[in-house]
């Protein structure tokens, strides 16, 4: 009878990995000593709420957002685009689209004025600028983009020899 | 089998391949050592092994082991060190996002360990990326004040810190020499190869059925760099007065002033917030006790005023990485104070700082011999040519050079040298 063995691997990588566990661990048990079920859950939840929760719902959104130009028909009256331009297109959406959504993460507490009180009481200002100045924010990315996008379909207009008919 | 994400026809981005990877990988090995030198620093700022109230994280043991007497000098020091801390590990989210979304096939990979070393590593990537995670999520709530993380932020993000430190050496070491190879290769303009696997461990991230691409690798880079620069522009202004400030649209302490005039920069926890009322603060009944060899000696604030003032250029810099430009402050030295009961300017020794304020983690501080010593280092009266604010810490608070903004106690009450 034979019995499967998971084989070692590096020595070294071993020595080394061993070495990063007992800092680790040293560091670990201190930074567990108050509240361990607590942070072991941000520690580990933080990497589930990332791998599990953000990036499947910002990769779907991307690839919804991919969908949807591939399957954009043209106006009535506007000349249709090939599919290479219209999938270039995307990231006239994106672009501002992760940009906003990037401001959004990072200055959520503030922009959703959860800690308004908070802020108001230690900084003397008040919290409600934060919302504001995230949509102004976005308003002008996506509407810097509109017009780079406009321009550019413009150029590429004049540029296209006349009369293909 | 391509509908489960353990097949690596599953992940379907062109984008995805060493070369990606290995540039954000460099990117974040110099970000993340600044960030976490300069963390260390703002640690050693706090001089946690003067007196335990300063210290938050008293079971560090030899983590602990660089520890040093922070210096005076330069006096911006503190404020370069924490604006850099905290505006660069806002700039490198995006950076650290995009990473992570390179590498996640290798997270579903099958099987999930084909070496006790191997799956060691794997388990080290749970604490690099939950430790790095941590790390961004906790620094980016204590600066906008959001404290919801299970316990107090300096220890947490301290030990936290470790964890992730040991996890990272060991990814470095691993993993650097690959990455430094793969972007070799690129200058050398053999991007387009196939590069050979990580290792016989690891397939490679390249997809092997890859999707139509929607955006060049050059504008995937503009993209993330973009985003880095974005973050940025709206924070780096809240390192300075002025007109800089308003640039930082969204970061905690830019936009407009708090105020107008001479007390109108920026305040960290306000009178009010802290409890400190108009009559505990009134010329009648405020007296500042100082306690030294020679006995202790109660002063009023007239009385105060009759001592030897002095003027310093100083800023405040808060561990939350935002500062203000220099303010002239004008006081009496603690040095002089030190005298008062008792000690020699030249050798005056550690001080023990109270405030008014009845709760707040550092209501007590302890500054060091080398601060107290400080010809700039002030029991200040007065701000910009008028008298402190009650926000700014009126009746009188300590200003020292270089040192973190909440050791620079307001609302002074009590001040006793020699025993910590």
């Amino acid at each position: 009878m034979t019995t499967y063995r998971l084989p070692l691997g590096s020595p070294l990588q071993l020595l080394l990995l061993a070495c990063s566990f007992a800092l680790a661990g040293y560091a670990g048990v201190r930074l567990l000593a108050d509240d361990w079920f607590g942070v072991a859950l941000w520690f580990v939840g933080a990497a589930v709420a990332h791998d599990l929760v953000l990036l499947p719902l910002y990769a779907a959104a991307d690839r919804a957002l991919v969908r949807a130009a591939d399957t954009a028909g043209p106006r009535a009256g506007a000349a249709a685009a090939s599919p290479p331009v219209r999938r270039a297109r995307v990231m006239y959406v994106r672009v501002p689209a992760a940009l906003s959504g990037l401001l959004l993460l990072v200055w959520f507490p503030l922009i959703s004025g959860r800690v308004a009180d908070r802020y108001a009481s230690a900084t003397g200002m008040s919290a409600s600028g934060f919302l504001g100045r995230w949509l102004l924010i976005t308003a002008l990315l996506f509407g810097g983009s509109a017009l780079l996008l406009v321009l550019r379909a413009r150029r590429a207009t004049k540029d296209r020899p006349p009369a293909v008919h | 089998m391509e509908r489960s994400p353990s097949s690596p026809a599953f992940w379907r981005s062109p984008l995805r391949g060493p070369w990606f990877t290995s540039l954000l990988g460099v990117v974040l090995l110099a970000g993340i050592t600044v960030l976490f030198a300069t963390g260390l620093l703002s640690y050693a700022a706090y001089n946690p092994d003067l007196s335990p109230v300063n210290d938050k994280t008293p079971d560090k043991g030899v983590l602990g082991f660089y520890l040093f007497p922070w210096p005076t000098d330069p006096p911006w020091l503190y404020r370069l060190t924490q604006g850099v801390h905290v505006t660069l590990g806002i700039a490198l989210v995006p950076v650290l996002l995009a990473k992570l979304w390179s590498v996640v096939p290798r997270l579903f990979q099958l099987p999930p360990a084909r070496s006790v070393a191997h799956a060691l590593e794997r388990l080290s990537l749970l604490l690099l990326v939950g430790g790095v995670l941590f790390e961004f999520v906790t620094g980016v709530l204590n600066i906008q004040l959001d404290y919801v993380f299970p316990g107090s932020f300096y220890p947490l993000h301290f030990y936290g810190a470790w964890v992730f430190f040991a996890a990272f050496a060991v990814h470095v070491v691993l993993r650097a020499p690959t990455a430094v190879r793969n972007l070799r290769r690129m200058r050398t303009g053999d991007e387009e190869g196939a590069p050979p696997p990580v290792s016989a461990e690891e397939p490679s991230l390249v997809s092997p059925n890859p999707a139509e691409p929607t955006v060049s690798r050059r504008g995937a880079v503009w993209l993330v760099g973009g985003g880095s620069l974005l973050l940025l522009g709206t924070t780096v202004g809240q390192n300075f007065d002025g007109p800089a400030r308003r640039t930082a649209l969204l970061a905690p302490h830019g936009g407009a002033e708090p105020g107008s005039g001479p007390n109108g920069f920026q305040i960290n926890k306000t009178a009010a917030a802290r409890g400190i009322s108009a009559a505990e603060t009134s010329e009648e009944a405020w007296r500042l006790v100082v306690t030294g060899p020679a006995g202790t000696v109660r002063l009023s604030r007239a009385e105060l005023a009759q001592l030897p003032l002095h003027s310093a250029a100083l800023p405040i810099a808060c561990v939350e990485g935002w500062s203000t430009s220099d303010q002239w402050w004008r006081g009496v030295r603690l040095r002089d104070l030190a005298a008062l009961v008792g000690h020699a300017p030249e050798t005056a020794p550690d001080v023990l700082v109270e405030s008014l304020q009845r709760h707040g983690a550092f209501r007590r501080a302890a500054l060091r011999a080398n601060q107290v010593r400080d010809p700039r280092s002030l029991l200040a009266l007065d701000v910009n040519g008028e008298r402190l604010s009650p926000d700014h810490g009126y009746p009188a608070r300590i200003i020292v050079p270089a040192a973190p903004g909440v050791l620079n106690t307001k609302w002074v009450a009590r001040m006793t040298f020699g025993e910590l």
